[in-house]
């Protein structure tokens, strides 16, 4: 019964979705008010709807309904509490479910923040939130549908696969949605903007924060991945180029680069077509990371068992979403007035900079991504693109990009002043010279890689220019001591957000440098009582033993572990064997330290009755959870800015009846 | 500054970025790409492996596993041939015999040292490469190989 008032529930917000992507529309295009205010309503109740609808499914997983096949097909009454909860997102059904619920939030979320906002611009872009509220709910009404009864019930269900059986896992998509969904905002209001025809600094003020919120939830929701793939997979890597990873981390660099073109909309009046384009394409990579990740029409070590059929109405839902954003986008763009000027060498100029070196790095991570395909469908062999390609074309191009990261802040608006702000960098390139010296002879030369060093110095580069602006602010040195400390507490709150996440992308980097250059691995049989030793830490395998958790068998080997002599750590790695669905996985033991982390995997027995274990020593990965940490903090700061609470989209001196198409 | 003057500025600066992103990317579609062959198609010598960076898929063969210390030997059959590999390292969760697999790595001396196993996510999965070449050469056996079995 539950289940059906949930079905009941989507079909009745496909059709309240359905007036609300319509009538105000067509208000907004008369001048109706009635029309256009109807899109608030609408908004709350399609919120409402969904969300009963997400609640029975919810239900019916909490309870074990095993009548529901979606249930039946992915859970188990064994299943710990935690897991019954986030199986509900742990497969295609309910994650669509999921997303639909969060993009009726966001809707809401319009009408609930947006009461400054002018009518025609609100209605409009609630209309087109709603266009994509109706795209899904029919995707999911017609080939996904959760609620679907099996008859007769099964007396249990086939279970979760225990890979998504983890804390990390269950709160990554719906992080990861908020991230992709929170980018339909700026969409909506791109879209809106075009059909109105008119972008200002009010229109950047209003999508600047969504932006932001979407962004500081996509890094936390890809960080989150990374470190699942990192500890549970037991390869020992946390990044490796792969076609669904790739899928969110386009989205985030268009994303990351509309952030700092919005900035420059609302500062400056300028690069305002542009930033509607990113707007279109950040939305855009992340519709196409869903059809990529759930159609499986590219081969990946992440790929579910997928069904092609649900991938052309994705594909279609594509074409129409992306296709008619940029023919609209072409046919509108030029109308849009151009605005201030600045010399090429200003902050904005920097910021245009960072725009089209992060397109261009989305648009290779694309090229990559999709290659296979294109050689696939033009015959020239099936070949699959992996870290090689991405680390040579990607990586470089993120090299003049941070070295502007350092310089772009110090900058003024405008028109800026280049040797100035170099002078003022000459204790950061000194001392990154320093350290890349440093890294060079402490790795021996030529034994380490060459570009250890190059990494290390960019990273002290970054983090010494960020900490330069901010001492630039404060006036440290040139004013009292006592003087710049009260200054620092009178910086606004957006400027602390660019110094942590600036900072905090230095921190990544030399995470990423150390832990890819230094790794140190080792796989073996080894026999109980056996020592290994990597890079200084010596482990002795003690014994492997059976345990029994509440849903598996496992064999749990047992090291210990010294450092030059001492006790470091007892590590206890284990190999799993799920029960329902039969299926074994693997628990890495890692003890992370400041330096790096030291991480033990036990695989099977051996047929010369030792164990096959692989050993490693990863340098400074803490540094890179530290780092996006850093990221997502200064994120979250830079959005409690009151700048973003306080009467933000208001536009004086236009009157409200000048909305016309 | 000119608005004109501006939009060259604009333009160039793309120009650059993605001329030097074109030319990364040629070298490396060069250099870095990775073709995916079957067992037959290396046997029957219709592709150049030598020295190449490759991948391998297909079905692991029944019966063919054998584990020496922490090297694993098994071959991948796409029931027309079947191809030797060794393997050093710790195998994937999922892998298993008469299971789909796709292994990189280069090929010696009618042996295919892989230096990869790739593991997936999902006992349901085949990847579509291997689902292909078991079609090709006739030993396709549905979507689910495994589920027909049960």
């Amino acid at each position: 019964m539950i289940a059906e008032i949930g079905h009941f529930a989507l079909i009745l917000a496909l059709a309240v979705a359905a007036i609300q992507a319509s009538v105000p529309l067509i208000g907004a295009r008369n001048g109706n008010a009635s029309w256009m205010g109807l899109a608030g309503p609408t908004s709350a109740a399609q919120m409402l709807l969904v969300c009963i609808s997400f609640a029975a499914l919810m239900h019916a997983y909490i309870t074990s309904d095993f009548s529901v096949m979606n249930v039946a097909q992915n859970s188990h009454t064994d299943k710990p509490m935690l897991y019954k909860v986030a199986g509900v997102w742990g497969n295609h059904e309910g994650s669509l479910l999921l997303w639909i619920t969060i993009l009726a939030i966001f809707g809401f979320a319009v009408t609930l923040f947006g009461r400054n906002l002018p009518p025609g611009l609100k209605a409009r872009a609630l209309a087109v939130q709603a266009m994509i509220t109706v795209g899904f709910l029919l995707f999911i009404l017609f080939t996904s549908n959760p609620f679907d009864r099996l008859d007769p019930p099964p007396f249990n269900g086939q279970g979760l696969n225990p890979l998504l059986q983890d804390p990390g896992l269950a709160f990554h998509p719906p992080l990861l949605y908020l991230g992709y969904v929170g980018f339909s905002m700026a969409f909506s209001f791109a879209i809106a903007a075009l059909i109105e025809g008119r972008v200002d600094a009010a229109w950047a003020r209003w999508v600047r924060p969504w932006t932001l919120a979407a962004w500081v939830f996509l890094t936390c929701g890809i960080a989150l991945g990374s470190w699942w793939a990192y500890y549970e997979l037991g390869w020992g890597g946390w990044w490796y180029w792969d076609p669904v990873e790739n899928a969110s981390f386009m989205p985030w660099l268009a994303g990351t680069a509309l952030l700092h073109s919005a900035v420059v909309v609302e500062k400056r009046d300028a690069l305002k077509s542009w930033t509607i384009l990113l707007a279109i394409t950040a939305f855009g990579l992340s519709l196409l990371g869903t059809f990529l990740v759930r159609s499986g029409v590219i081969t990946s070590v992440h790929a579910f068992a997928t069904d092609p059929a649900r991938g052309v109405f994705i594909l279609g839902l594509l074409v129409v979403a992306i296709g008619g954003s940029f023919l609209l986008y072409a046919l509108r763009a030029p109308s849009l007035k151009i605005g201030g000027l600045f010399a090429p060498l200003s902050r904005e100029g920097t910021l245009l900079l960072n725009n089209v070196l992060m397109a261009t790095g989305a648009g290779t991570v694309l090229l990559g991504t999709l290659y296979p395909l294109f050689a696939d469908a033009l015959n020239l062999g099936k070949v699959s693109v992996g870290p090689p390609f991405f680390n040579s074309v990607f990586l470089p191009l993120m090299v003049p990009m941070v070295l502007a990261m350092a310089v772009g802040p110090l900058m003024s608006w405008k028109r800026g002043d280049l040797a100035g702000a170099l002078a003022r960098l000459k204790v950061a390139a000194g001392l990154s010279i320093l350290v890349a010296i440093a890294t060079w002879l402490l790795q021996g030369g030529s034994l380490g890689p060459w570009w250890a060093a190059g990494g290390m110095a960019l990273a002290c580069w970054l983090f010494l220019g960020t900490l330069t602006e901010l001492a630039e602010r404060t006036r440290l040195f040139r004013v009292p001591f006592e003087q710049s400390v009260s200054r620092l507490g009178k910086l606004p709150r957006s400027a602390w957000g660019m110094t942590l996440t600036h900072a905090g992308l230095a921190v990544f980097i030399a995470g990423m440098t150390a832990s890819s250059a230094w790794k140190s691995e080792s796989v073996q049989s080894q026999k109980i009582g056996e020592t290994v030793t990597v890079a200084g830490y010596s482990f002795t395998l003690k014994d492997v033993q059976n345990v029994q958790g509440p849903n598996y068998m496992a064999s749990r080997g047992t090291f210990e572990v010294t450092k030059d002599g001492h006790g470091f750590a007892v590590m206890q790695p284990q190999k799993r064997q799920y029960k329902m669905p039969p299926m074994p996985t693997t628990e890495a033991a890692i003890e992370t330290t400041f330096l790096g982390d030291v991480y033990a995997v036990i695989g099977d027995e051996s047929s010369d009755g030792g164990y096959v274990t692989r050993l490693y020593y990863n340098p400074l990965v803490v540094w890179m959870w530290f780092g996006t940490a850093m990221m997502v903090v200064g994120g979250l700061v830079s959005l409690s800015d009151r700048r973003h609470r306080v009467g933000a989209p208001s536009r004086a001196r236009v009157p409200a009846n000048s909305v016309k198409a | 500054m000119t608005r004109k003057k501006r939009r060259l500025y604009f333009v160039i600066l793309g120009l650059l970025a993605v001329g030097a992103a074109a030319a990364l990317v040629l070298s490396a579609l060069r250099q870095d790409i990775v073709f995916f062959f079957s067992p037959t198609e290396i046997m029957e010598a219709k592709v150049p492996t030598e020295g190449r960076r490759i991948r391998l898929g297909g079905l692991v063969e029944q019966g063919s596993v054998v584990k020496e210390g922490a090297t694993v030997r098994f071959k991948v059959t796409d029931g027309a041939h079947a191809l030797p590999v060794v393997y050093e390292g710790l195998l994937p969760d999922l892998f298993r015999e008469g299971q789909g697999v796709v292994t990189e790595g280069r090929m010696g001396q009618g042996v295919f040292v892989a230096s990869e196993v790739l593991a997936k996510h999902d006992e349901n999965y085949m990847p579509k490469e291997v689902a292909e070449s078991l079609k090709k050469s006739g030993h396709w056996q549905g979507e689910h190989p495994e589920q027909v079995q049960k």
